[in-house]
């Protein structure tokens, strides 16, 4: 059983990286439907600048996670160059066919820029992020890394739901994600807000970098491309537009995830290996569109002839 | 109307072009003229062609944008690579010569069926799907045949009853060597027209109209009486099976497999060159297909600033031209014949074309 529970918190760890990479994915996906494939990229963004960074930080004595901070700016200015150089201008003249060719062409650009940049050989980053004792509840040890994950991701989301819900800017961004045209005319600013849209969604993706970076600190231009697809998945799993959707998709599929990595081998008698589990998370995406296509938390909605 | 005895001209003229075409690849690969690198380059575009054109079937004509057709190369591959495998070790057709060409013929045949059936499974719950989800399952499918696969004890290392489950996959049971691949370059070819030709009659036919009725406008044509979710299914699997096809040409290709080689990164190279060459069109993705793969070989040195130029301007074609090079446009040899001829000839050719 506290096996179960160790497995159980070390999904819960990978499963709010989901979250918040998700919650990126989502809020770009509600305002402007567009599958963000260069968000993934995002993460890897982060994730060097966190390599430059944290020498600079140590040098002046101050812990590593705050490197994160310059991450976020990296990040959010990567974002949203990204949407003003690609996204935008083939938004206003294509189809939603050459926006998602051009969001993937964005992805590859990024990944190939770094590795151009930094070569394809992992980076390690030798400081420990965060050095915090561990926890010692009865049999389970919950070492400080992780508490410190889970803890940053349920501040981010709580933060992010307040700035949704109590600001003029997250109201604006809501009402576009509603309605674009309504909006447009009660004198909302579109694109500055798909513009902040991007840079909220880069800087989470930065802080996930952060989050993941402190358990494998290992760093490569193709980090993200994986974490991304995963991070999508969780985001169509708890309904793809929708805020607490991703962070129920993410901590679902981190669940899933590190569950099945342990236990798939004994319960199918050997069959479904742990060498599957990427397998697993995209058979929970085709069930999941296949039985409810909105997700969890999504309503199914009508089609307009 | 064009009049049935202008057509029998038209398609004799190009079976002359095509049969004069595969004539010299006949012979300067019989002859072995090409250094193992062109052979090599020629084989590749071969895939590239039958790929690309599959890929444009889903994704021009029947307008669903599928992001897992490397899934059904490689099942192809490996369904050829494991067969062949299994006859050499079995001593069943395992000489050289005329046996490895019906070895090779068994191979592909079964190849094309397998990834056919694997295009219905996946097809039928994928393309409830519309849009980007599709896109998205498509790729979960892709990379599901891949993980499963590298997890197939059988199906790496040594393969079969000698295997591990492993990513890679070293003995083949096809691998030809550079003579041998020179040899089959006119059966590449052959194939590989073949291929075409049957995409191009089939867009052409009654299922084929359906299809980009269904692209066209999906709600429209339902109404219309077409069944749509056959259609879809239809043109799917029968793209994946030309998939499945140039997997096996694959297979023969190389010594070895590597299931790492044939991910998502594959399922979108083989994309680029439809977006290149135009969604829609036939004539873009063939030659989209040979110019990238050219391309590709000759860049080999600056393989980390192709991949970054080849994003760029991607981005810069979704701007300014969106349709692609070539748009729709098909090439006609005996359209431009006309025009070489004399102006009106091929003017009014035209004219009856769209009339």
């Amino acid at each position: 059983m506290s096996e179960f529970i160790q497995q159980a918190i070390n999904g819960l760890r990978m499963g709010s990286v989901y979250a918040l990479i998700a919650l990126g994915y989502t809020m770009v996906y509600g305002i402007i439907r567009l599958i963000n494939f260069a968000h993934g990229d995002f993460i890897m963004v982060g994730a060097y600048t966190m390599i430059f960074v944290i020498p600079v930080m140590l040098g002046f004595g101050l812990p590593a996670w705050t490197a994160v901070a310059a991450a976020v700016i990296v990040a959010s200015a990567v974002g949203v160059t990204t949407e003003a150089v690609a996204y935008r201008p083939v938004r206003k003249r294509g189809t939603r066919m050459s926006a998602l060719i051009t969001a993937i062409a964005m992805s590859l650009f990024l990944e190939n820029l770094a590795q151009v940049l930094f070569t394809s050989n992992p980076r390690v980053i030798k400081a420990s992020i965060f050095s915090l004792p561990a926890v010692q509840i009865g049999a389970v040890k919950i070492d400080g890394t992780t508490l410190a994950t889970i803890a940053i991701a349920a501040v981010t989301m709580v933060g992010l739901q307040l700035f949704i819900h109590k600001t003029k800017m997250g109201r604006a961004m809501r009402a576009v994600s509603e309605d674009k045209q309504a909006s447009i005319l009660m004198g909302i600013n579109v694109n500055r807000t798909i513009t902040l849209t991007f840079a909220i969604g880069s800087a989470l993706a930065a802080v996930a970098a952060l989050m993941y970076c402190a358990q494998y600190p290992s760093v490569m231009p193709t980090m993200g491309s994986m974490l991304g697809l995963k991070a999508f998945v969780a985001a169509v799993l708890g309904g793809i537009g929708i805020m607490p959707g991703a962070m129920l998709g993410g901590l679902t599929i981190g669940l899933v995830e590190s569950l099945s990595k342990a236990y798939s081998a004994t319960l199918t008698g050997g069959i479904i290996t742990s060498a599957f589990s990427d397998a697993v998370v995209f058979g929970i995406l085709i069930i999941v569109l296949l039985v409810k296509p909105a997700g969890i938390l999504g309503k199914n909605q009508g089609e307009k002839v | 109307m064009k009049m049935p005895q202008e057509i029998k001209k038209a398609s004799t003229m190009n079976l002359i072009a095509v049969a004069i075409l595969l004539g010299a690849i006949a012979w300067l690969g019989f002859a072995q003229v090409f250094s193992s690198y062109i052979v090599g380059i020629f084989w590749l575009s071969c895939i590239g062609i039958i790929m690309a054109t599959s890929l444009n079937l889903t994704n021009g004509f029947l307008g669903q944008m599928a992001l897992g057709h490397a899934g059904f190369m490689l099942i192809g591959a490996y369904t050829s690579a494991l067969l062949s495998l299994a006859m050499v070790r079995a001593d069943v057709l395992a000489g050289e010569g005329v046996q490895q060409l019906i070895r090779f013929v068994i191979c592909i045949v079964a190849s094309a069926l397998l990834a056919g059936l694997f295009g219905i499974l996946v097809g039928i719950p994928a393309l409830r799907l519309r849009g980007d989800y599709l896109a998205i399952i498509t790729l979960g499918f892709g990379e599901i045949i891949r993980v499963v696969i590298q997890g197939i004890p059988w199906a790496g290392a040594d393969g079969l009853g000698q295997g591990s489950a492993s990513p890679v996959l070293y003995k083949t049971g096809l691998g030809f060597n550079n003579a041998t691949k020179s040899h089959y370059m006119f059966f590449i070819a052959l194939l590989t027209v073949l291929c075409v030709a049957v995409i191009l009659t089939f867009i052409r036919s009654r299922f084929g109209r359906a299809i980009i009725s269904i692209r066209d406008d999906e709600i429209a044509s339902a109404a219309s009486g077409i069944d749509t979710t056959f259609y879809k299914v239809m043109g799917f699997a029968f793209s994946a099976m030309f998939a499945g096809i140039a997997g096996s040409i694959f297979a023969a290709c190389y010594s070895s497999l590597n299931t790492g080689n044939m991910g998502f990164m594959a399922s979108v190279n083989y994309f680029v060159m439809v977006v290149f060459g135009g969604m829609g069109s036939i004539t873009g993705s063939i030659v989209a297909a040979i110019g990238l793969t050219t391309l590709n070989e000759a860049l080999r040195s600056f393989d980390e600033y192709r991949m970054l130029v080849y994003s760029v301007v991607l981005v810069l074609m979704m701007i300014f031209r969106p349709t692609g090079l070539m748009g729709t446009y098909e090439f006609s040899l005996t359209k431009t014949l006309g025009r070489f001829r004399g102006k009106g000839a091929g003017k009014k050719q035209e004219e009856e074309v769209q009339a």
